[in-house]
């Protein structure tokens, strides 16, 4: 599984990374989130010369999911030079992800 | 080349991979790759599946009958089907990661999708504050006012659920009286933070960049009225997930696939369908997972005769 970050370490390994960083947003009782989730870690794994991924468990570190306005999960926040780039929102099969994030992946 | 492909993991695809994996087909049931088991996934407690008095959880349901299928043989792939060829006496099934797999027969138990609103912005606020997944998303609104549209048991037991998280939960409906089970009913009226509001349809969202308010029109006089609330679930029931076959399976009126009368042989032979993707009337998880079995007698009549 990719790394989790917390509230503490989100600076550092999110808003000041020099690569993009695709932040998972999720929780152990959302069916949809356990699913997606390792479909996820995969994208990250295959494409880590370009893209890194992380994950936010919203039970431990709510402030991070309030900072974010998350209201549903999965969701995904793609960061690029400290800012969001990319907002995604439910679980979707690989095809759609990479989609979704081609501009990243290439 | 496989006897039977079973598409969909709810209760009729497991069922289905039950009954011909003991009947020593072999099946290969692939179960998609995000939304594995189906609609119960996202139900909490299950509480009229006979052989289980005190309940359990949708998704415990949905594990339980995995693992009965994989004990006598089930061959099981997260992936999604994207493409069938079922015209022939050999079908053909292409899945998302670019596999194609060959079959004698082919079980289509694709259930149901989600249905929208239809309005504006619906899209654009999903995961916003609108939301068809109490169970994921509850946990947002803590303390916030919420509302519920639907007049169904799956609208009430996201209310109940709801209510655990909200200040307030409207129920929405546009008539005048429940179709959900008196049970349901009974415990929406007395639930003391369960505000019923009866012929009315949510006509606009606001917010930005979440909701904020929705505009409610009365089904009776037509006047519009403002609710706050920071969530909307939407219960409003579902619709068969056909377009995997829609070209070349018969389907009825409504759009659900047509079965031969009480049988799940299709407008093709060697092609069977059950649970919800057939069943406009009662689309429960026990009468899903005994069409089921139906499609898996069927198929398994059909192998011996091909």
């Amino acid at each position: 599984m990719s790394k989790s970050v917390t509230t503490a370490t989100f600076e550092a390994e999110v808003l000041n990374s020099t690569k993009p960083v695709l932040v998972d947003f999720w929780a152990e009782w959302c069916g949809p989130c356990r699913a997606v989730s390792p479909i996820v870690d995969q994208i990250g794994e295959e494409n880590a010369d370009k893209i890194t991924v992380v994950k936010v468990n919203v039970d431990e570190e709510p402030e991070l999911a309030m900072k974010f306005g998350i209201t549903g999960i999965p969701a995904f926040k793609l960061f690029e030079n400290g800012k969001v780039v990319k907002d995604m929102v439910g679980a979707k099969p690989k095809f759609a992800l990479e989609q979704d994030l081609a501009d990243w992946l290439k | 080349m496989r006897n039977v492909i079973i598409i969909g993991s709810g209760p009729a695809g497991w069922t289905a991979a039950i009954y011909t994996a003991r009947a020593g087909l072999k099946p290969l049931l692939i179960a998609s790759s995000v939304e594995p088991g189906g609609e119960l996934m996202k139900t909490t407690e299950v509480e009229n599946f006979p052989g289980f008095p005190d309940g359990l959880l949708g998704p415990d349901l949905m594990m339980n009958m995995q693992a009965q299928a994989e004990r006598f043989g089930t061959e099981v792939l997260m992936d999604d089907v994207v493409e069938v060829d079922l015209s022939g006496d050999i079908k053909i099934v292409k899945t998302g990661a670019g596999e194609a797999f060959e079959a004698r027969a082919v079980i289509v138990s694709t259930g149901a999708a989600y249905r929208e609103l239809g309005l504006d912005r619906e899209r654009e606020l999903s995961g916003h504050g609108v939301s068809w997944c109490a169970t994921c998303d509850g946990f947002f609104f803590r303390e916030k006012a919420i509302a519920v549209v639907g007049g169904g048991d799956s609208a009430m037991e996201e209310a109940m659920f709801l209510t655990k998280f909200g200040s307030k939960v409207y129920l929405i409906h546009r008539r005048d009286s429940f179709k959900a089970s008196k049970t349901m009913q009974e415990r929406v009226l007395a639930n003391p933070k369960i505000e019923v509001v009866y012929n009315s349809e949510v006509a606009e969202l606001h917010g930005a960049p979440n909701l904020d308010k929705i505009k409610l029109r009365n089904t009776v006089d037509g006047s519009l009225s403002d609710l706050a609330v920071e969530g909307l679930f939407i219960a409003i029931g579902s619709d068969p997930r056909v377009w995997l076959v829609e070209n070349q399976l018969e389907l009825t009126e409504d759009r659900f696939i047509k079965v031969d009368g009480r049988s799940s042989r299709t407008s093709i032979p060697g092609v069977f369908a059950a649970g919800d993707v057939i069943d406009a009337t009662y689309r429960q998880a026990i009468t899903a997972a005994g069409s089921g079995c139906v499609a898996a007698l069927d198929a398994e009549k059909y192998l011996e005769g091909h």
